[in-house]
């Protein structure tokens, strides 16, 4: 197999990111990616309509190194180590295309059908985006963490809040999925 | 230059998340319906390896650069605000298909629609901050 070219297999990837955790641990930070969310609201001056965002979000900016890190991350996989197509299981593939015409599995990295700018206009489209972007931010910061606060660096901490929070990511995914996927796509 | 190494985690983050398909939309969609082991094998692996070195890190007192205490704060307890938070969260990431890390790898992947999912979080997390406390937590 082609080490670069190919996608990383999952006890690839999943000792890097428990790398990338003791990494932040060692230079004396934590490893969280949604309170960057919150250090952005501070820095457009959502401190004038809530307290939540008066902090000293200069401490944060650390984070948003990370951040800027990430996007350059994504630049360099896309356009040098990868050809931007995911294969999943067919079965999954098959379903998704007949009972939700998203037939884009196994030819893209993102479906088209929900990611192409040019379906920006249609607002079917834009509102599946706003309205699962909102819930990320939102739930996010209800729960004081997501998949990198809770599910990894929390559980690896053995908090139980990150355990409830990490029960709550999946029961609003499988409600998600099994449950509303239907009603909306169909 | 510590911002260099910052933005240093940052890129090899990037390039994990991306590489190891996990900020895949059809990743996502997969995992919730069980359709492979893939994601489970990536945040299962990381766990185990995480647990156990949390627990070396705390046996040993290891310290982090410049001798400090590394950041492992107990998280305050409460069932609320993580279950409920945690449910509209999941709602959202199966919805958009991405969580926060992955968001901005996908905007460096030149997926420009993603940047309507950043905006449309940074705004819910605006939103929370104005309603906080009129939630239960």
């Amino acid at each position: 197999m082609n080490l670069i070219y190919d996608p990383w297999p999952w006890y690839v990837a999943g000792p890097l990111i428990a790398l990338t955790m003791f990494i932040l641990l060692y230079v004396g930070k934590q490893f969280g990616m949604s309170s960057n969310l919150r250090t952005m609201c501070s820095i457009g001056g959502a401190g004038k309509y809530s307290d939540f965002f008066k902090f000293d979000w200069k401490a944060e900016r650390w984070n948003l190194m990370v951040v800027i890190g990430a996007v350059i991350g994504g630049f360099i996989a896309s356009q040098f180590m990868s050809d931007n197509i995911v294969k999943i299981n067919p079965e999954v593939a098959e379903q998704l295309s007949t009972d939700y015409g998203i037939k884009s599995a196994g030819e893209a990295y993102l479906p088209p059908e929900l990611f192409a700018s040019e379906h920006l206009t249609d607002p079917f489209v834009l509102s599946i985006l706003i309205l699962g972007g909102f819930m990320v931010g939102f739930g996010a910061r209800y729960a004081g963490g997501c998949t990198s606060g809770h599910a990894i660096s929390g559980l690896s901490n053995l908090q139980l809040p990150s355990l409830i929070a990490v029960i709550g990511f999946f029961i609003g995914g499988l409600v998600m999925i099994h449950l509303l996927f239907p009603l909306i796509f169909s | 230059m510590k911002y260099i190494s910052y933005l240093t985690i940052g890129i090899f983050f990037g390039i994990i998340m991306y590489k190891s398909e996990a900020a895949s939309w059809f990743r996502i969609y997969e995992m919730f319906q069980f359709g492979s082991f893939h994601m489970y094998g990536i945040i299962g692996s990381a766990l185990v390896i995480g647990v156990i070195g949390i627990q070396i890190i705390k046996k040993y007192n290891i310290k982090a650069i410049g001798g400090s205490e590394m950041n492992l704060h107990p998280k305050k307890k409460s069932i609320a605000r993580y279950l409920i938070g945690g449910i509209i969260f999941g709602l959202g990431w199966a919805l958009a298909g991405a969580c926060p890390g992955p968001m901005y790898v996908l905007a460096g992947a030149g997926y420009s629609s993603i940047l309507v999912v950043i905006a449309a979080a940074i705004l819910g997390t605006f939103v929370y901050g104005l309603v906080k406390d009129k939630l239960p937590h």
